[in-house]
């Protein structure tokens, strides 16, 4: 094994290592604000995973989405809501039961997949032999992730852009914060506070 | 607010240069990482970041809830009018070649043009989401930062 794999297997496990440390954290603490900045630095190491997998557009998604904005979101409904988490009335056997065998499930299931990386698995050899060999001779352009996300798969992209565009609609009618009706939502709120 | 000086001198250097790398990842996704997606939630962030510490008043004072939900939609109509428009010129829904004579050109330019359309969707709703978060929410007192 050459000393650049051997370095990439050691990061991977470090990253994993902490993500564990604080899926373990978040699951422990009680105090909602700790728990939205622990889901932020969560995020960050998972991109920090896809960066070792070579994935830099995911990576650089789950940075500026998962560590930047949804932290923020987060953060924004805790003033919304309470700082603290209510205390745990229930018995904790029965959620961990259900974990225990929902993990041991998938990792059941990893048992099937094809070995991690290899040449011949069906990821390789599908499509994507063809979007790598034609992206500079039908696209023209470097960036063979962006050929595939708005022209090879233009209409998947465009159902994300209106689930986006849903999500927002979604918030303005529950929260009310788009044009009139935004003002008159104020208004209520002020009045609530006097 | 008055006497954070030194989050709103460092918010003021730090927000053109965001401004800035948003644009460049949006118009650089061809060469590089990145695309719309990626460039409207660092455009929506360099917003978010002046609402926070300047108050979120000042923000919607330059991008109103309502133009936020016009943007948004805005976008999301680019891309799908792209995919019309490429009807009309006579190739499938979001078949980019019919827009310039050479294919390489024209896949070129609907990348640009749908990205755009991304880019701004995603903008808008990011920002018009925490707006409609931050407008409820009293605004943090002094003791709490």
């Amino acid at each position: 094994m050459s000393a650049g794999l051997v370095g990439i297997a050691v990061i991977d496990i470090l990253l994993f290592l902490f993500l564990v440390l604080i899926a373990i954290a978040i699951a422990r603490l009680r105090n909602l604000f700790a728990i939205a900045m622990l889901a932020g630095v969560f995020s960050l190491l998972s991109a920090g995973l896809f960066v070792t997998l070579d994935a830099m557009d995911v990576a650089f998604t789950e940075a500026a989405v998962g560590a930047g904005i949804s932290t923020v979101l987060m953060l924004g409904t805790l003033a919304l809501t309470v700082r603290e988490e209510k205390p745990v009335t229930h018995s904790p056997f029965l959620p961990l039961l259900v974990c225990a065998i929902t993990g041991a499930a998938l990792i059941y299931g990893t048992l099937d997949m094809p070995p991690f990386g290899a040449a011949d698995n069906p990821v390789q050899t599908h499509v994507a032999p063809y979007y790598l060999e034609q992206t500079p001779v039908e696209i023209g352009i470097p960036n063979a992730v962006a050929a595939v996300l708005a022209s090879y798969r233009g209409f998947d992209t465009l159902g994300e852009v209106v689930v986006v565009f849903t999500a927002a609609i979604a918030v303005l009618l529950l929260l009310g914060g788009g044009g009139r009706s935004g003002r008159h939502g104020k208004v209520a709120g002020e009045r609530k506070k006097d | 607010m008055e006497h954070h000086s030194i989050l709103r001198v460092v918010s003021k250097l730090l927000i053109p240069p965001i401004l800035l790398y948003a644009l460049y990842v949006q118009f650089h996704g061809e060469y590089g990482p990145g695309g719309g997606f990626q460039a409207g939630v660092i455009f929506a962030v360099a917003f978010i970041l002046y609402a926070l510490v300047f108050g979120i008043e000042a923000m919607t004072e330059i991008l109103p809830p309502r133009l936020l939900l016009i943007l948004s939609a805005t976008g999301v109509l680019i891309f799908a009018g792209t995919g019309v428009v490429t009807m009309l010129l006579g190739d499938a829904y979001l078949g980019y070649n019919a827009l310039a004579a050479d294919p390489p050109h024209a896949q070129e330019w609907g990348i640009v043009i749908v990205e755009i359309g991304v880019g701004m969707t995603v903008a808008a709703v990011m920002m018009a989401i925490f707006v409609a978060f931050a407008s409820h929410n009293p605004p943090i007192k002094d003791e709490d930062w």
